[in-house]
C-alpha cells in the first residue's frame, strides 16, 4: 500500500469518526452526571434532518448546526424529564426518544429526501499546519466541525478533571446522594448535562448531512448513535479516549469503504458490517478486562429520589 | 442565658401513612455535647435530616442563633453552619480525600486547587490528630478512616453544629474512644456536637444532655447529672427490657462444620480469607467478632457454597464438602441466614407463601414440577403463626412487613428446615429492641434443639449475650478464639483492630 493511500485512510478516518467524537463526548456528559441517553440515535437522526432543512433554508450551514442544536437540546429536555423529573427507566425511555426522533425525522424530512445540500462544510486547509509533511494531511486538510472538536476534547477533559463543576458533575454519577448532601442542586445539573449530551447529538448529526455527505436520507446515522453509546463504554467515561476510539471506529469504516473501492472480493455487506462486528468484540474485550465494569459511573442508571424511604 | 445554636421548635414531618416526627423541640448550644436517642425508627435520623435541609418539615420552624431560618435545601444547611455525618458515608469511593472535601464547597473557584484544599486538610488534621493523606483515594480507607474524612469535611467547612448520626456502629472500642476524645475537643472549641445512637453506655459516657425519641415524640430529656439507665430504657422502650437471655447449660456434641485453612477471594479478586481454621459443634454458638469487612460475609459464603474456597478443607458431619453447589449444601442441612435479608434472603416482592417456599421448590412442596400449594400456604400460616410475625396478609409483598418481621420470617423458614449448621449474618442489624430480642430467643431456641450455629455480628454484646465460644476476625484472619466467659474486651477490641499481643499488626 502507499503513503498516499495509508494518508488518506487516515483523514477519512478523522472525517468519519468526527460524527462519532460528538456523539460520543455528549454521552460521555450524559453518562458521568449518571443518567444513560439511549435516545442518540434519535438526537442524531433529528439533528441531521433538522440541520440539512436549516442549511438548506438559510444557506449557511452554521444555520443549519444551530437549528440541529436546538432539536438535539429538546429531544433531550423530554429525555431529562422523563428520567430526572418523573424517575422513568432510562433504558426505555431513551428507546422511545430514539423511536419518536427516527420517525419524526423521517416526518419532517420526506420533501428533502435527494434534494441536493444548499449549505455544505467544505474541506478548509489551514495555513502552515497543512503543509507539516503526511500529519498535516491528515489533521488539517479537514472542515471547521473536525476543528472544533479538536478543541472540545480537551476543553472536555479540563472540565471534568481540574475544575469544581466538573468534580459535581463526576460526583454525580458515582453517589448522588452524597452530591445532594453537599448542597449540590442534582436535579438541575442533571437536566443541564442531558441536554448539552443532546445537543452534542444533533451536531453529530448535523455533521453527517452537511459535511460527511451532504444530503439528506432517511436514517442515514445507519446505528452511529448506537456505536456512540457502545464507544463511551470503550472510552471507558473518559474525554480522550473517547477521541482515540471515535478515530478508530472512523478507520475501520473508512477502511470497509476503501477496500470495497479497491475492488476486494468480499461481498460490501459483509464489509459494511465491520464496525458494527468491531464495537461487538470491543464490547466484550473491555467488559472480560477486570475493572472495565468498575469504571462505570457507580450510579449509572438509577433515578435519584432524595426523599426516599 | 446564651442563646442556643439552633433551635427546632414544634417540628412535625408526615410521609404518606407515617408520622415520622410529632411536634418535636429541640435546642443546641455552642460547647455541649447533646446525645440523640432511640430505637430504629424512632425518627431520630428523620429530625436530623430536617435540618441539613434534606428533607421539609410539614410544620414548625428552624431558629438559627434565635433567627427563623428557612432551610430548603443541604446547601442552605451546610450555609448556616450544619454539617452532618450520615451513617452510611457520603463519600465517593473513586474521588481522593481532598475532592471529597472539596466537594461540598460550592462556592469555591471555578478551578480547583487541589494544592491549597490539600494543605488546608493537612493542617486541620494535624490541628484535631484526625490522621488522614488527603492523596488517598476513599476505597482504599478503611471505615475509620471514612469517618474521619466526613468529620473533616464539616471541619473544614466551619460547621458549628456538628451531627454524628450512629458513628461508633463501625468502630473498634479503640477507635470509640479516640473519636469521643476528638468530640469533646470540638465541643470545647465552641461547636455543638449532636450525637445520634442506641448504645446507652456510650451516651452515658460522653453526653452532656439527652434527648430521647420514641415513636416520633420526645420522650424525655436528662443532663449528665441525672442519668439513670434504667429510666432511660423506659423512655427508650416505654417498658422494662431483659437482655440477660435464660441461657441453658449447653451441651455441645459432635463436631458438626471443621474448616481447615480455606482462603478465599473478595469480590475485588483481593485475598479475603486467610487460611482460616475452626470447628463448631452440635448445639454450639460460635461467634465471630470483627469490624464488619473483614472476611465475615466471604467466610459465610464460602461454608454456603456461594463462593469458591481457593484454598484449604471444609467437612460438615465429618464428609469433605468443600466447594460443593449450594443445592446440596441445603440439603445436606446447612441454612444460611445473609446480612442482605431483602436481596440475597427474600424475595421482597413475592408474598410471605412465596417466599416459603422458594428453597424447597423440589422439597415437601412439590409434587414433580407442580407445586402443592395448599401446602404452601398452610406452612406459610404455621410460619407466621409460631414466629408470631404481624403483618397485614401472607399474600402481601414482604417488602411491606417491618425489618423485624422480615428477619422472623427468615429465620422460620430456615429453622422450619430443621438444619443442622446455622449460618446467619448480622441478624439483628437495623432491629428494634423488642425485635432483637425475639431474634435471639429464636437463635437460643435452635441452639437447644442441636443445631451448631454461626454468628456474625459486629456488635460485642450480641456475642457475649449468645454465643459459647468466639473467633475474632480481622483482614480475612482469624485472629484469635476464646470461650465466651474468658472474653475480654480490651484484648478483643485490639483484635479486631489487627494489633496481636506482641504489639504487631496481623500474624
Amino acid at each position: 500500500m502507499s503513503e498516499d493511500f495509508i494518508v488518506s485512510l487516515l483523514a477519512a478516518a478523522i472525517t468519519m469518526g468526527t460524527p462519532l467524537l460528538y456523539a460520543a463526548l455528549g454521552e460521555v456528559i450524559c453518562e458521568r452526571s449518571g443518567i444513560i441517553n439511549l435516545g442518540v440515535e434519535g438526537m442524531m437522526l433529528i439533528g441531521a434532518c433538522v440541520g440539512f432543512i436549516a442549511g438548506n433554508s438559510f444557506g449557511s450551514p452554521w444555520a443549519g448546526v444551530a437549528a440541529a442544536i436546538a432539536a438535539g437540546a429538546l429531544l433531550a429536555l423530554i429525555h431529562a424529564f422523563l428520567t430526572v423529573t418523573l424517575r422513568a427507566n432510562q433504558v426505555v425511555s431513551g428507546l422511545a426518544v430514539t423511536l419518536f426522533g427516527t420517525g419524526l425525522s423521517g416526518y419532517l424530512g420526506q420533501d428533502y429526501v435527494g434534494q441536493p445540500a444548499g449549505a455544505v462544510f467544505g474541506k478548509i486547509a489551514l495555513p502552515v499546519l497543512s503543509d507539516i509533511p503526511v500529519i498535516g494531511s491528515i489533521l488539517f486538510k479537514q472542515d471547521a466541525l473536525v476543528y472544533i472538536s479538536y478543541f472540545l476534547v480537551p476543553l472536555a477533559a479540563w472540565y471534568f478533571y481540574k475544575t469544581r463543576s466538573g468534580l459535581f458533575l463526576r460526583a454525580m454519577g458515582e453517589n448522588p446522594a452524597a452530591v445532594d448532601a453537599a448542597g449540590i442542586n442534582v436535579f438541575r445539573l442533571r437536566y443541564l448535562y442531558i441536554i448539552v449530551g443532546g445537543a452534542l447529538a444533533g451536531v453529530a448529526g448535523a455533521y453527517l448531512s452537511l459535511a460527511y455527505a451532504p444530503s439528506w436520507l432517511e436514517n442515514m446515522t445507519a446505528g452511529r448513535g448506537w456505536i456512540a453509546v457502545a464507544l463511551v463504554i470503550f472510552a471507558l467515561w473518559d474525554p480522550w479516549r473517547a477521541m482515540a476510539g471515535s478515530y478508530l471506529f472512523g478507520g475501520i469504516d473508512a477502511l470497509g469503504f476503501n477496500l470495497q473501492v479497491l475492488g476486494l472480493p468480499v461481498s460490501g455487506f459483509i464489509l459494511n458490517m465491520l464496525p458494527y462486528i468491531f464495537t461487538v468484540l470491543v464490547l466484550v474485550l473491555v467488559l472480560k478486562r477486570r475493572g472495565g465494569r468498575s469504571a462505570a459511573p457507580q450510579a449509572l442508571g438509577l433515578p435519584y429520589d432524595r426523599e426516599e424511604r | 442565658m446564651v442563646t442556643p445554636l439552633i433551635s427546632m421548635l414544634g417540628i412535625t414531618k408526615r410521609f404518606p401513612g407515617v408520622i415520622a416526627n410529632n411536634k418535636i423541640n429541640l435546642e443546641l448550644y455552642p460547647g455541649e455535647i447533646h446525645a440523640l436517642l432511640g430505637e430504629n425508627g424512632s425518627g431520630k435520623s428523620t429530625l436530623m435530616s430536617i435540618l441539613t435541609g434534606l428533607y421539609q418539615p410539614t410544620e414548625g420552624k428552624i431558629l438559627v442563633e434565635g433567627k427563623e431560618t428557612q432551610f430548603s435545601s443541604p446547601a442552605d444547611a451546610i450555609k448556616n453552619g450544619i454539617g452532618m455525618v450520615h451513617q452510611h458515608f457520603k463519600l465517593i469511593e473513586s474521588f481522593t480525600v481532598a475532592e471529597n472535601i472539596a466537594l461540598s464547597d460550592t462556592h469555591g473557584s471555578f478551578k480547583l486547587d487541589t494544592a491549597q484544599i490539600e494543605a488546608d486538610i493537612a493542617e486541620l488534621s494535624s490541628y484535631y490528630g484526625l490522621k488522614i493523606d488527603p492523596h488517598a483515594h476513599v476505597w482504599q480507607l478503611g471505615v475509620s478512616e471514612k469517618q474521619r474524612v466526613e468529620i473533616l469535611r464539616m471541619l473544614y467547612h466551619k460547621s458549628k453544629v456538628l451531627i454524628l448520626d450512629e458513628p461508633t456502629a463501625v468502630l473498634t472500642p479503640q477507635e470509640t474512644r479516640e473519636l469521643f476524645i476528638n468530640l469533646r475537643k470540638m465541643a470545647d472549641n465552641g461547636c455543638a456536637v449532636v450525637f445520634i445512637s442506641h448504645k446507652l453506655n456510650e451516651v452515658e459516657e460522653l453526653a452532656d444532655r439527652i434527648t430521647v425519641l420514641r415513636s416520633g415524640v420526645v420522650s424525655g430529656h436528662m443532663t449528665k447529672e441525672e442519668i439513670n439507665r434504667a429510666s432511660l430504657i423506659k423512655m427508650m422502650v416505654g417498658r422494662e427490657l431483659n437482655t440477660n437471655y435464660d441461657r441453658k447449660e449447653s451441651h455441645t456434641g459432635d463436631v458438626v462444620l471443621k474448616l481447615e485453612k480455606i482462603s478465599a477471594l473478595g469480590d475485588m479478586h483481593t485475598l479475603a480469607l486467610d487460611n482460616v481454621s475452626f470447628k463448631i459443634r452440635a448445639g454450639e454458638i460460635y461467634g465471630i467478632a470483627g469490624v464488619s469487612g473483614n472476611g465475615q460475609r466471604e467466610l459465610a459464603e464460602v461454608i454456603a457454597g456461594m463462593r469458591l474456597a481457593m484454598g484449604g478443607k471444609m467437612y460438615f458431619g465429618g464428609d469433605d464438602f468443600t466447594n460443593k453447589t449450594p443445592r446440596e449444601k441445603i440439603e445436606a442441612g446447612i441454612s444460611y441466614v445473609p446480612e442482605d435479608r431483602l436481596g440475597t434472603g427474600l424475595a421482597p416482592n413475592l408474598s410471605s407463601v412465596d417466599n416459603i417456599i422458594l428453597k424447597e421448590y423440589n422439597g415437601r412442596f412439590a409434587e414433580g414440577w407442580r407445586i402443592k400449594w395448599q401446602a404452601a400456604v398452610s406452612a406459610a400460616k404455621h410460619t407466621v403463626e409460631e414466629f408470631d410475625i404481624k403483618q397485614g396478609s401472607i399474600y402481601q409483598p414482604v417488602k411491606m412487613m417491618s425489618g423485624g418481621n422480615i428477619q422472623k420470617l427468615l429465620l422460620g423458614r430456615e429453622i422450619a428446615a430443621k438444619p443442622k449448621l446455622m449460618v446467619v449474618l448480622y441478624p439483628v442489624r437495623g432491629l428494634d429492641i423488642g425485635a432483637i430480642e425475639a431474634v435471639h430467643k429464636l437463635l437460643l431456641k435452635l441452639k437447644e434443639q442441636n443445631t451448631a450455629i454461626l454468628l456474625v455480628s459486629e456488635e460485642l454484646e450480641e456475642i457475649a449475650a449468645l454465643a459459647d465460644r468466639v473467633g475474632v476476625m480481622f483482614a480475612g484472619k482469624l485472629m484469635g478464639e476464646f470461650a465466651v466467659q474468658d472474653m475480654d474486651i480490651e484484648k478483643i477490641g485490639a483484635l479486631m483492630a489487627g494489633v496481636t499481643e506482641d504489639g504487631g499488626e496481623g500474624k
